[in-house]
């Protein structure tokens, strides 16, 4: 939301209770104030129901609970480490920042909390085959990873221009047993492989699962998927009380679909004096139209099942969003993110790919951490708000900032180097990024 | 199902009852390739038999939708089709048929233009209603509202996976009929229709509906036919597309012509 812009506040459900004092933590859906619900053909809506009543009992079930903490401690590694970043942190004002290090677990991102959970689901509905997108490959490989652990067939969607500029995910994929279908269809991005995804799923929804990756979508997709991180708050709240014997001043995260914010932000949404900050793709700038700054200039419309903020046109039409981050180029937003945009309990700016890429290197030099570019987006925003901080009255180096780094950066390091242009003229890494390609 | 003494499509599907025959409904998107060939194409198949002509807004996400209607409504955008032309099209079927025109839309378009004011403009172009595949009833509420107001048909979708509670919440919900759909699946030719189809209607009939039509996979006139003995029409889109595509208005009006000889009931 930018100053501009007046907050539209939402007038019923869990924004009642917010202004009256009420939790904001576990919202259940559908509907979040004006946002969520299923835009959606009835075709599916049985299936929606099965997964919903399948989640329901699940969490429930303390066989259940113990299968996804067991995984998540032995297989991805958990809880995930809070660092403290002091050398970048200088370059923040002077305040305290830590890192939530999601890209130290398995698959080297926030990604495999979601999909163990979903595909364990997909088991207790009998489901057979899981079926996912992906933008540049993250969710396809870590749904491909989670299909070849529960011993699910795997079928990824995948931007046919996405599919050649990160064949090296394509073949981590087809090494997991996945198999990955370039989508020719529409825009041949991320939303056209979520389309094809979709239409899969109505011609098979009796074997299989859709197991979309982020926090939006129809319900009850956006609240199950945000279950499934909350891990990542609750484990930062208690880490950072411990490290430091206090909440932080503000939390921040990157924004494409939202998934990896909503799960952090949940563990603080009821510490009213926690400032909650969500970073989208500004790509080129939000003046250019090259950008993916959904809630900053987006309008609400439905796309893909939910009610959210949409990059549109005036005639409805989704338009396409543009950001150096494949995993934040997408036009559209989770529903509850759009709802604690509206009544002001999280804000929500825009950050450039030079602005990103900066965080990026900064991280790398000060630190010692490549992270991935989409979480370098929360890191610059993190950089912006540690200023802000020290300027206010009080002491820069009591104030913290929980950044939430939500991925590592090996896969982006060949688009970093074409970024900061570290080929050498003559290579052949050179020629392969000047024709847009990973290494 | 609701009141009916408004609705163009339910008086379209009785007269054909009445003379013996299953209701024809053929889909074109709008636009394609152009906005006059829509409407030359339409009045082509209300010439040729068709009893409710369905136009499709090209949408960006239509994920209801197969790779021939896929195509052509991808072309249409291309070529500059904008929705408010939606009541052009309307507006110049209506003028030279007495078919009933209904517009297929995926929902964002019209909540876009707000949708009161999309409504407004579709009854003052002379069009029956809305036919919605990604807006089901429990999400309709100012579509109710504002559908009631114009005195406009509002077409649910009901599926083989509708539980029989849906069911009946769908059915009371639509105005016009019922659009069952005959298989698991998107839009696009098949060989045969998916003896889906018969369970849904009948389950359709049970919960009320007056009227229930058959769509997705139909494309000759032997499907028409054998869905004629249980259904009360038939919906025919992608063949029509792919007619449309590959011999312009006259091919279009010789597959309506041969489509309608398998709507008498006599035969079936």
């Amino acid at each position: 939301m930018t100053d501009t812009e007046q907050p539209q506040p939402a007038t019923d459900g869990p924004a009642e209770a917010f202004l009256a004092g009420g939790s904001l933590r576990h919202a259940q859906g559908p509907y979040f104030g004006a946002y969520g619900g299923r835009w959606m053909p009835e075709s599916l809506i049985a299936a929606l129901d099965e997964l919903e009543e399948t989640f329901d009992k699940a969490k429930s079930d303390p066989d259940f609970l113990a299968q996804v903490t067991e995984l998540n401690r032995s297989y991805s590694g958990r809880p995930s480490l809070l660092t403290e970043a002091r050398r970048f942190a200088e370059h923040a004002g002077g305040v305290r920042v830590f890192l939530k290090r999601e890209d130290l677990n398995h698959t080297g991102s926030h990604k495999i909390n979601n999909v163990l959970g979903q595909a364990l689901l997909a088991k207790r509905m009998g489901k057979t085959r899981v079926i996912a997108e992906t933008g540049a490959g993250q969710h396809g490989v870590a749904s491909a990873t989670a299909a070849a652990l529960l011993g699910l067939e795997c079928v990824v969607y995948m931007g046919a221009e996405d599919c050649r500029r990160q064949a090296l995910n394509v073949a981590r994929m087809q090494l997991l047993g996945a198999e990955v279908i370039p989508v020719t269809n529409g825009s041949q991005t991320l939303k056209d492989a979520i389309n094809d995804a979709l239409r899969d799923w109505v011609a098979n929804v009796h074997t299989t699962h859709y197991l979309l990756g982020t926090a939006a979508g129809a319900h009850p997709f956006p609240a199950m998927v945000r279950y499934f991180h909350e891990v990542i708050g609750e484990e930062a709240r208690e880490q950072i009380l411990s490290a430091t014997g206090r909440l932080p001043d503000a939390v921040c995260a990157c924004i494409g679909g939202g998934s990896n914010a909503i799960g952090i932000f949940h563990g603080f949404l009821d510490d009213r004096e926690v400032a909650l900050y969500g970073f989208e793709a500004g790509g080129d700038g939000v003046d250019t139209g090259r950008h993916a700054a959904t809630i900053t200039l987006g309008r609400p419309g439905v796309l893909h099942g939910a009610r959210s903020y949409l990059m549109q046109d005036d005639d409805g039409q989704t338009t396409e969003s543009h950001s150096i981050s494949a995993g934040l180029d997408y036009p559209g937003v989770g529903p509850e993110h759009a709802f604690l945009a509206d009544i002001g309990r999280a804000s929500y700016e825009p950050i450039t790919d030079a602005e990103a890429m900066d965080a990026f290197r900064l991280l790398c030099r000060t630190e010692g951490i490549i992270p991935a570019i989409e979480s370098a987006h929360a890191l610059a925003g993190a950089l912006k708000v540690g200023q802000r901080l020290a300027a206010e009255p009080g002491n820069a180096g009591e104030k913290v900032i929980v950044v939430n780094l939500s991925g590592r950066g090996d896969k982006d390091v060949a688009t970093a180097a074409e970024w900061f242009d570290l080929l050498p003229e003559d290579s052949a890494e050179a020629e392969i990024g000047a024709e847009g390609e990973q290494l | 199902m609701s009141t009916e003494t408004l609705s163009k499509s339910a008086a379209a599907i009785e007269r054909a009852r009445a003379a013996g025959r299953t209701a024809l409904v053929g889909y074109l998107p709008a636009g394609f390739p152009d906005v006059q060939t829509t409407i030359d194409a339409a009045v082509a198949m209300a010439e040729n038999g068709v009893d409710l002509i369905e136009i499709g807004i090209p949408y960006s996400d239509p994920v209801m939708d197969g790779t021939v209607i896929q195509q052509a409504t991808v072309e249409a955008l291309r070529n500059g089709f904008s929705v408010r032309q939606i009541f052009d099209v309307v507006e110049g079927i209506t003028r030279r048929t007495d078919a009933a025109v209904l517009v297929m839309t995926y929902w964002n378009p019209v909540m876009r233009m707000g949708v009161r004011e999309f409504a407004d403009r579709l009854a003052a172009a002379g069009g029956a209603g809305l036919i919605t595949p990604d807006l089901i009833p429990d999400e309709a509420a100012e579509w109710m509202a504002v559908s009631d107001e114009f005195g406009l048909d509002r077409v649910f979708l009901v599926a083989p996976s509708s539980s029989p509670e849906r069911m009946q919440s769908t059915v009371d919900a639509t105005r016009g009929f019922v659009y069952a759909v005959s298989i698991m699946g998107i839009t696009g030719a098949r060989s045969s229709v998916s003896s889906a189809a018969q369970e849904v209607v009948a389950a359709a009939h049970r919960a009320g509906a007056e009227r229930a039509c058959v769509g997705l996979g139909v494309s000759t006139a032997e499907h028409v036919q054998e869905i004629g003995a249980y259904a009360d029409g038939v919906i025919v889109g992608t063949a029509l597309v792919a007619a449309l595509r590959d011999g312009g208005v006259p091919a279009v009006a010789a597959l309506a012509k041969d489509l309608s000889t398998g709507t008498s009931k006599g035969l079936a």
